[in-house]
């Protein structure tokens, strides 16, 4: 092929290329870490804490939604999932020495794994679009959520909740923080360099090509799901250790927000592309935006404005940048 | 006789879509050690055999036998291990991993890849590369390089040589026939006799689903397997039809209807200039990649050029949308029919949506204006209507009547066709470059690029020949015999022309 001038003054090794995104997010958490302690000098060991308890359910619901929006699908269902194991785990904890809550949470993740399958499943023999089933599947999970706990209440052993809460290593390095990288290296890390992660990719791409090159597509979409079911079972887990209690509407909130990050987080909702390291960051900017706000003494009311017009401007600034690639 | 016994025996092999019948009764057979072609005109089931035998699809009825077992393959994997492979028309690679990541989900060996890969003179490919980068005669090559390490019994090659330029294709026939000597078969299909009757052994020939004979595609064949695959009384007139096709010689009078002045844009298109005036079929001829894709984006608007002049009817103009290059009169027929139409809605909505724009009075649509606009055209390019619920449901070339007929249905001045007969079979490309000469003889401007050039004199009246961004030669399309064009076309126009 003949190519005239090629006159590109500067090429990124293709690693920074290629994850360029994630490295921009995470420059934009440290940026807005700079930021925090120049508002806020006294920022310190404790609001760092408070950080890292504040982004580690969000980044959980982030890591469920992230697998299955990778395999080209979405689930709705993230919050209400982490209300129900939230309301189980501490309904079943109340009074319990740390043992058996460390078997009640074996337990709940079983369960989040089932109801992760359960829905898959249906999403992919039902035929039904995935929004719709998991719409309407996120209403069930939530008025289970309720009858299992009625009101805010149950409790978990204080054991338990220190390995959230604590800060056994260092001041400066929160249990929550060392709790998600846990998790991310035992669950994600192994699938993403598999087959099963390659074909986790590969049908969010392109579902035909997948099918074509040998993928079992129904059964990794019912996998994505059931992944999702089990970061959404960590997720609820994560909420009764932050907070001690059980609340059925805890979830509510995460299903949207989790949306926002991993979009935030560079994952493309048209599936196929993107990580899981991008969306971790992003849970932490996005926790880090409320506090600031207050630390400015802006009305929190505008948190959640800021948070959107935040998000907006940032995937327009990433849009604008792959352009320009395209372009020279 | 063993040997020829047939290594893959397929018989009445049936699928139906709805109410369309793909395949009625599909009889195929193949010895070992043998190039098997697979003919048929657009419709006639050859895809749907090849998914069908592949695993993607699964058929209603009729058996297919293995070394005189009968299997019933139920999946793309199941197909692999019964040593079927297939290249499919779009490449089967997922484009957002990298190359090596696609063989490893294929679970294909990388060194057997390469291997195949600089056989086929393809060694330069990086296989860390995401395959969204790639261009796409690397693509196919690539697929059938991962499709050859599979060491498959029988490779089905679906229209390989569509997208490749000519040197390329006899490198990928030298290197598939290499197998046969290990008693290995490849069904070939294609559309281009010429390659058929070079390479293949045997052809079996489909018509409407149905297999209608088995030829020898030794020299003197092709009017056999054309008449077989038309049916006889579609034969006698596409004769005819091709006889009756007047050509315009040479440079006639008149005022230019579109004249480009030194455009250029990107790094593929250099400084290229021509006139087309009304009446008149401009072909393009080029090898892959000089820049004559960038030329017909900026002449329909979907990129700005960034130096040049696009003047129609002697007016400069300046698109900044394919809008604009639509109200100037020029439109786009793309060889990617899909990036043309809306794959879900039906032909009638395809072929009006140009219309909208103009039926339109208060806000309404006229439905019987409509209708009637669709009608005439559908009726002139003899489209298929029979899946008509969704464009997608139609084969390649009743698609590529469809993303014409919209133009014919709205009305234009030139039509800009983009290598419009790609992988499309005879019959109806003979339809679409009869269209074209009736087009022209009614005072519109053609400008046709295809990358089949014994077909340009065929259609055009002039053609001019694009290599490294430029013009490179202009020839009056009656002496532009395929070796002319294929020397100037490789930039060896300068010692060539006197």
């Amino acid at each position: 092929m003949v190519v005239g001038r090629v006159a590109i003054p500067f090429v990124p090794p293709r690693l920074v290329r290629r994850h360029g995104w994630t490295i921009g997010v995470y420059a934009l958490l440290l940026a807005s870490l700079i930021f925090t302690v120049a508002i806020h000098p006294t920022y310190g060991a404790f609001d760092i804490k408070s950080l890292a308890l504040g982004a580690l359910p969000l980044a959980l619901a982030a890591a469920a939604q992230t697998v299955v929006v990778l395999s080209g699908g979405i689930d709705l269902t993230v919050g209400p999932l982490m209300a129900v194991t939230n309301v189980l785990a501490a309904r079943a904890m109340l009074h319990s020495n740390f043992r058996d809550a460390l078997l009640v949470a074996v337990l709940v993740l079983i369960l989040g794994c089932a109801a992760g399958a359960f829905n898959g499943a249906i999403v992919v023999f039902s035929r039904v679009p995935d929004i719709v089933v998991t719409l309407a599947m996120s209403f069930v999970w939530g008025g289970v959520a309720l009858l299992i706990l009625e009101k805010p209440g149950g409790g978990a052993p204080l054991d338990f909740q220190n390995l959230a809460q604590e800060a056994t290593l260092s001041p400066w390095v929160p249990n929550a923080l060392i709790l998600l990288i846990v998790v991310v290296a035992a669950v994600w890390m192994p699938l993403r360099g598999s087959r099963l992660g390659l074909a986790l990719y590969a049908i969010g791409s392109d579902r035909t090509a997948a099918h074509a090159s040998g993928v079992n597509v129904p059964l990794v979409r019912i996998l994505a799901y059931t992944l999702s079911g089990v970061f959404a079972a960590i997720g609820g887990l994560a909420l009764t250790m932050t907070t001690g209690i059980g609340s059925p509407l805890s979830g509510s909130f995460y299903t949207l927000s989790g949306v926002a990050t991993i979009v935030l987080g560079g994952v493309s909702l048209a599936g196929g592309k993107g990580g899981m390291l991008g969306p971790m960051a992003a849970a932490f900017i996005l926790t880090l935006i409320p506090a600031d706000l207050i630390f400015l003494g802006i009305d929190p009311n505008y948190g959640q404005v800021i948070q959107g017009i935040v998000i907006v401007l940032v995937v327009m600034v990433g849009g604008l940048a792959a352009l320009r690639r395209k372009s020279a | 006789m063993s040997e020829l016994s047939p290594l893959l025996e397929v018989s009445s092999l049936s699928k139906r879509f709805g109410p369309v019948i793909a395949l009625r009764a599909a009889d195929l057979s193949v010895r070992p050690g043998e190039v098997h072609a697979l003919m048929g005109a657009n419709g006639a089931g050859k895809s749907t055999l090849v998914k069908v035998l592949t695993g993607v699809l699964r058929p209603d009825g009729g058996t297919i036998a293995l070394r005189g077992k009968i299997r019933v393959i139920a999946s793309p994997a199941e197909a692999r291990r019964a040593g079927l492979m297939p290249v499919y028309q779009d490449p089967a690679l997922i484009p957002d991993l990298t190359v090596l990541q696609n063989l490893r989900l294929t679970g294909t060996p990388v060194e057997a890849v390469r291997r195949w890969l600089s056989e086929l003179g393809m060694s330069g490919i990086d296989f860390g590369v995401l395959t969204r980068d790639l261009p796409p005669p690397s693509l196919r090559l690539l697929d059938l390089a991962r499709a050859l390490a599979a060491e498959p019994d029988v490779l089905l090659l679906d229209e390989i040589t569509a997208a490749l330029p000519a040197d390329l294709t006899t490198r990928v026939f030298d290197v598939v026939g290499r197998r046969r000597a290990e008693g290995r078969s490849v069904i070939f299909i294609s559309h281009r006799l010429a390659e058929v009757s070079v390479f293949c052994d045997r052809a079996t020939v489909l018509r409407d689903g149905e297999t209608v004979g088995v030829v020898e595609p030794a020299r003197g064949a092709e009017a056999k397997i054309v008449d077989l695959m038309l049916g006889p009384v579609a034969a006698d007139v596409a004769r005819a039809e091709a006889q009756r096709a007047p050509i315009r010689s040479g440079d006639g009078p008149g005022k230019s209807r579109l004249e480009v002045k030194n455009l250029r844009a990107g790094s593929m298109l250099q400084d290229v200039s021509f006139t087309v005036r009304p009446g008149e079929v401009v072909g393009v001829a080029a090898l892959e990649g000089q820049g004559q894709g960038e030329l017909f984006d900026c002449l329909a608007g979907v990129r700005k050029p960034d130096a040049g002049q696009i003047l129609v009817e002697g007016r400069a103009t300046s698109f900044r949308h394919p809008y604009d290059a639509i109200r100037a009169g020029l439109v786009l027929v793309p060889a990617d029919r899909m990036q043309a139409l809306l794959r879900q809605r039906s032909v009638r909505e395809n072929i009006a949506l140009p219309l909208v724009s103009r039926l339109t009075r208060w806000g309404l649509i006229n439905v019987r204006s409509e209708r009637r606009r669709v009608k005439q055209a559908i009726e002139r390019l003899q489209i298929d209507t029979r899946a008509q619920a969704q464009v997608r449901r139609l084969s390649g070339g009743n698609q590529q009547k469809v993303s014409i007929a919209r133009w014919l249905a709205a009305g234009f001045q030139t039509l800009l066709c983009f290598d419009p007969t790609r992988g499309i079979d005879i019959g109806t490309k003979r339809q679409i470059y009869v269209l074209v000469r009736e087009l022209a003889a009614a005072g519109s401007s053609i400008l046709l690029f295809t990358s089949e050039l014994a077909e340009i004199p065929l259609a055009c009246d002039r053609v001019i020949v694009l290599f490294g961004g430029r013009v490179v030669q202009v020839l009056p399309a009656n002496v532009a015999d395929e070796s002319t064009l294929l020397r100037a076309a490789h930039g060896l126009a300068a010692e060539a022309a006197s």
